[in-house]
């Protein structure tokens, strides 16, 4: 039967669109003016947001998603994918964006930038035609989220700081992680080899550490990575920062505050782009070094009670 | 053995490269003019169109390509890629190389929530179909006479060819099938 069973919102097409999206710049937006910055300055796709994280870290209250009629005005604004935060666990806020007028968000982040509503539990991400990303400090919360659906991954950061440092530390630690799944991987296979004795324990025991399947752990121990793209956010505020990112393994980069708590977002976010590509080319990064103004100022005193990368486990 | 260069600006361009290798030819990573050096076939990959566009163009790469075209190199596009190759793109003045005498609607068949997957059967590829992987993909909504249409999904084109271009809506670098890729290297 020639061109029968169109399928939606499966697995590959979910995990898809993230793949499309790597080695660019994801920006946070709050208004129809910064989407265009970030759309003309080459950014991959836009996240709506009510306000850019360090305004929701200055603000206060209680962070939500942003209101759907300036999510839909941003949609209509750009003609890259929109991404829109909802807060941690709730259903609803996801439901509506999926759903909204038909139009649908392109992706969904379940984010720690917002203020979580369940402690607990976790949106059923398998359960919705659109992709989510969340974000991870360790291996452990990076597959959990992919065990609940999650297409895509963003290491956490401190978001809205303009501090790299956090970023920093959680690729790291996901980077060690796998490393020691390929060891005991590798060791297991040498003794299957060596001695015949067939057997994976470390990896069967992490499996009940991490609280995820024993085939997600075995997945990494084999191929070295994440079966989903895994991208950089948290606190990325110069090309440098962002090319860092993508030396470290990021698949891809997350910008908000850097950008637009800058003296010059349109260039800088045009810079950003540039690094992002350019990574691995030195002669290549120095033009987007250079000549972007003052970035943005930052901060690095974040106490317990204000830190977002704690929020979720 | 020949050498396919896969250009890495943005997109899945690994995804290309992995499944090129299996293919049995070497791949090089294109960023820069002097990249495009030494290649014997050149892949565009998926991606975001603005973006590869934009940095096509600042590069000097889009130049280069289009220039060595005129010389005879192959190129393959898929989706994003296929946007990069034709000579219209219905209602976006966006940077694009122009070579197929193809009009490309970008997300024509909506946003993300509507990305599908499919068996299509392509006669080039004989008789087992072909799961095509579309991502807010685009249609090819007129070409002219001297394009092949090699495969559609219901009325839309969804793989063609031109002289020594091809291109794709579809991902094939996203499934573990190899027979686009194969009839891009022994045909194209």
């Amino acid at each position: 039967m020639p061109n029968s069973g169109k399928q939606i919102g499966t697995h590959n097409v979910k995990i898809g669109l993230a793949d499309m999206l790597k080695g660019g710049v994801i920006m946070d937006v709050a208004t129809v003016n910064h989407a265009k910055i970030a759309e003309e300055a080459g950014a991959v796709s836009v996240m709506a947001l009510e306000k850019i994280p360090a305004d929701v870290r200055a603000s206060g209250g209680v962070a939500r998603t942003a209101p759907i009629e300036n999510i839909e005005t941003i949609m209509k604004s750009v003609s890259i994918p929109v991404m829109a935060k909802v807060r941690i666990g709730h259903y609803m806020e996801a439901r509506v964006i999926e759903q909204y007028e038909k139009l649908g968000i392109d992706f969904i982040d379940e984010s720690e930038v917002l203020t979580p509503v369940d402690i607990k539990y976790h949106i059923n991400k398998l359960d919705y035609k659109v992709p989510f990303v969340c974000g991870a400090r360790n291996l452990g919360e990076a597959l959990r989220r992919m065990d609940e659906g999650a297409a895509m991954i963003r290491t956490k950061g401190e978001p809205g700081t303009g501090d790299v440092k956090h970023a920093v530390e959680h690729i790291r630690i996901i980077r060690e992680q796998i490393a020691e799944l390929v060891g005991m991987y590798e060791m297991g296979e040498f003794y299957r080899n060596e001695k015949r004795l067939d057997f994976h324990d470390e990896l069967l025991t992490k499996a009940r550490e991490y609280q995820v399947p024993y085939e997600l752990v075995l997945y990494v121990a084999k191929n070295k990575e994440l079966p989903v793209p895994n991208f950089a956010a948290g606190g990325i505020a110069t090309p440098q920062d962002a090319a860092l990112m993508m030396y470290l393994g990021a698949d891809g980069i997350f910008v908000g505050s850097g950008i637009f708590k800058a003296e010059n977002p349109d260039i800088l976010a045009k810079k950003i782009v540039e690094a992002t590509t350019n990574f691995d080319r030195y002669d290549l990064i120095r033009d987007a070094a250079c000549d972007f103004g003052e970035p943005m100022s930052g901060t690095t005193d974040i106490s317990e009670e204000k830190s977002m990368q704690i929020r979720s486990k | 053995m020949k050498n396919i260069g896969i250009l890495a600006i943005q997109g899945d361009f690994k995804e290309h490269a992995a499944i090129v290798r299996r293919c049995g030819a070497n791949t090089l990573e294109i960023k820069t003019t002097y990249d495009l050096d030494s290649i014997n076939g050149l892949i565009i990959p998926g991606g975001e169109s603005t973006t590869i566009g934009k940095l096509l163009e600042k590069s000097g790469v889009g130049e280069k390509i289009v220039e060595l075209y005129g010389e005879g190199l192959p190129i393959y596009g898929t989706c994003a890629g296929a946007i990069m190759l034709a000579k219209k793109i219905i209602g976006h003045n966006q940077y694009k190389l122009k070579l197929m005498d193809i009009s490309v609607k970008r997300n024509a068949y909506g946003r993300q929530a509507e990305s599908f997957e499919k068996e299509i059967y392509i006669n080039v590829l004989g008789n087992d179909p072909y799961r095509c992987i579309f991502i807010r993909a685009p249609v090819v909504e007129s070409a002219s006479k001297d394009v092949e249409v090699l495969a559609r999904e219901n009325s839309n084109i969804i793989m063609a060819r031109q002289d020594n271009l091809l291109i794709t809506t579809f991902h094939p670098e996203l499934t573990d099938d190899l027979r686009i890729h194969e009839y891009f290297l022994d045909n194209i």
